[in-house]
């Protein structure tokens, strides 16, 4: 049974609170035959400066260091792509480092650019990720995908990522989801959601109105796992600033953007699932170990934790970032969420792992509709809505790039500036992108707190990033 | 006339022989949508790594030989001696003390079932399995840790009894080179090259 130290569970404190004050994206996309990485970078970073009503070069003098997430450098073959990006950027001399952590590089690089602040170190940081998946035919790229499984005792065979997690799915499946068609239906579902949303975001890249016998319908890759289960392969950059309350402060004051507190924690498990071994689960807040003492019996096979079926690394980043920004139960105290969608079965199983719903109980986020914009069984607005972007599935997965997107997205619904990002013609126009004529605001009423989910591989990394309005913090002193 | 690339180690250090990558020129990229103009270029590139396998060298040579190696933690002093593991570890991940190797083969034969599975009918480039592939993950008794491979005989469900095969004629020396079988699966049934 593996156990841990308290020193080791131990909440981070940050010296100094940290602030995010704008963000930027590039359009994303399958392939950018015309475009280099450096280009989608500028347009991300040009865009983070046009929400502060400032030029880049303004942008640029307030940066001290800077944090770059690109994960996959035999995807691009450019080693020290950082070091091409930064460059571009104009940035020299300022120091600057590379990030990798599989799916989860978004994300930690954000971690790593909040410790820089925090720590005194840098007043104010540029973030930025990318990644450049369209110099390989899609076999060969789904190879240098499964490159982030063991080389010796997982890639070898077929060489397929999704296959990792379809053993995931099945057993999910048929513990949690007592093999019920309505469970896969519940999947299939949150697909729909997510293509559906994409929809009305002019920077996804598969926007599609489907229903739930198309995801059925579509062709198996890894059994149960069908292709409009999976993920994109994308291309694309997003940045964010992140600074101290003064330099936040200035570079605000002629900007619709406010100032929001940011927490970002990490967690991690064994690359091989292989090599997971049984423990108690560890608890977040909102849960007490009474209400998993006879977990094996209504799920006969469920009570090996973490299994096959749940991310201790997330259930960890949960529980750092949740006691550094003070919440105690996800679904009450945010308004907004973007999950680490890779496939709709870890969609769900991340449900579980960061205690918006319990262990076993995750399908009821979904068929509950709290996890829409507009819950379908009411028509009243969604309990936690989550990925409004369309996430991975249906917005975009360019690795390096995909944390931050998530970021600013939940950024753009606390500052209650959604509408304006994603239904302007101009932005849909300048994509050469057709504005559906049913385009929704799906802008969150009155969000003030919300949280990114990164996640990297089988679950080997995950970061949780926690934005909140300064003025509805939980915790006056987090 | 080309060969592959081969390697031996002679006093510690890799010798070559063969060829190691195979030149292709570049060939331009045009856009057919805007009379041809150039956009880029191909990149070819075919090489060759040599790749150690340290102490799990052990492992993959046995597979050779028909047998399943794992390891175990012995230092009486770790929180968790005792512990086996396959896949194989070369040190313990409490005490980093190096583990012992252990011939898991008999237990396999009598304890590895089913703890999950999924047939695959996709794969990435240089994949090497028939298709649809049906992965499955295997627990043993008093194994702390649950096994990825492939079944190659049988229809793969939970709790499934299944027995090791090893590719003792012909062996890649990868992970490849063990595969699982249904319970009761006659000598006959299995893939070429492989046996009990």
């Amino acid at each position: 049974m593996i156990t841990f130290s308290k020193q080791q569970l131990k909440i981070p404190k940050l010296q100094r609170p940290v602030y995010l004050v704008t963000a930027g994206q590039s359009k994303f996309d399958r392939a950018f035959p015309d475009k280099r990485t450096e280009e989608l970078c500028i347009d991300s970073f040009t865009m983070a400066a046009q929400l502060l009503e400032i030029s880049p070069a303004e942008l640029k003098t307030y940066i001290h260091s800077c944090y770059y997430g690109h994960f996959a450098d035999h995807f691009g073959d450019q080693l020290l792509g950082e070091s091409v990006i930064h460059d571009r950027l104009g940035l020299d001399p300022l120091g600057n480092i590379g990030v990798k952590t599989g799916g989860a590089t978004g994300g930690s690089t954000i971690w790593e650019g909040m410790k820089a602040v925090a720590s005194g170190y840098s007043d104010c940081v540029l973030v930025m990720g990318w990644e450049r998946m369209d110099e390989v035919p899609t076999d060969e790229g789904n190879f240098l995908i499964s490159c982030a499984a063991d080389k010796d005792w997982e890639s070898p065979l077929g060489h397929i990522y999704t296959g990792y997690y379809a053993v995931m799915a099945q057993r999910y499946w048929q513990i949690f989801g007592k093999s019920e068609d309505s469970f896969r239906r519940t999947l299939a579902e949150i697909s729909v959601k997510h293509h559906g949303y994409a929809r009305f975001n002019p920077y996804a890249q598969a926007p599609m109105d489907i229903t739930v016998d198309d995801v059925l319908n579509s062709p198996v890759v890894a059994y149960p796992l069908r292709a409009l289960d999976c993920c994109l392969m994308s291309v694309g950059a997003a940045c964010t600033i992140l600074c101290d309350e003064d330099t936040a402060v200035k570079l605000t004051k002629n900007s619709k953007n406010k100032p929001l507190r940011l927490w970002t924690s990490a967690g991690t498990h064994t690359l091989r699932p292989a090599d997971r071994m049984d423990m108690d689960i560890p608890l977040l807040p909102n849960e007490t170990a009474d209400q998993y003492k006879d977990l094996g019996e209504r799920f006969p096979g469920g009570d090996r934790y973490p299994g096959f079926t749940g991310f201790l690394a997330a259930r960890v980043a949960a529980h750092y970032a949740y006691g550094m920004a003070g919440i105690t139960d996800p679904t009450e105290d945010l308004d907004v969420v973007e999950l680490h969608d890779a496939f709709t079965i870890s969609d769900v199983q991340t449900y579980e792992d960061i205690g918006i719903r319990p262990y076993g109980e995750g399908r009821t986020y979904v068929e509950s509709g709290d996890c829409y914009h507009t819950n379908p069984n009411t028509g009243q607005p969604g309990k936690l809505p989550s990925n409004i972007s369309g996430g991975l599935i249906g917005c975009m997965h360019s690795v390096g790039a995909t944390g931050i997107m998530q970021t600013f997205e939940i950024a753009s619904h606390i500052w209650n500036r959604w509408e304006e990002f994603h239904g302007d013609e101009n932005i849909w126009n300048k994509f050469n992108r057709q504005k559906p004529k049913d385009w929704t605001n799906l802008q969150v009423v009155g969000a003030k707190r919300g949280m990114a989910i990164s996640h990297a591989g089988v679950g080997s990394h995950v970061t949780s990033t926690i934005l909140m309005d300064p003025d509805h913090l939980i915790n006056k002193d987090a | 006339m080309s060969m592959f690339g081969q390697v031996f180690v002679k006093n510690n250090q890799y010798k070559l022989k063969g060829d190691f990558h195979h030149m292709t020129p570049n060939m331009p990229i045009r856009n057919a949508d805007d009379e041809w103009k150039l956009l880029g270029v191909t990149n070819p590139r075919a090489m060759t790594y040599m790749h150690s396998y340290g102490g799990e060298a052990v492992f993959f040579e046995s597979l050779s030989q028909g047998k399943l190696m794992a390891s175990r933690c012995d230092n009486s002093d770790c929180n968790i001696t005792g512990t086996i593991y396959m896949p194989f570890r070369i040190h313990c991940p409490d005490c980093l003390a190096k583990n012992s190797v252990f011939d898991l083969t008999d237990i396999a034969k009598k304890s590895a079932t089913i703890h999950t599975f999924m047939e695959c009918q996709r794969s990435g480039a240089f994949n090497l399995l028939d298709k649809p592939i049906k992965f499955i993950n295997i627990e043993f008794d008093g194994v702390a840790t649950i096994l990825m491979s492939y079944l190659v005989v049988g229809t793969p469900k939970f709790g499934m009894k299944v027995v090791p095969i090893f590719k003792t004629t012909g062996p890649t020396y990868t992970i490849l080179d063990l595969a699982w079988v249904e319970e009761g699966t006659k000598e006959e049934q299995l893939p070429e090259g492989f046996s009990f």
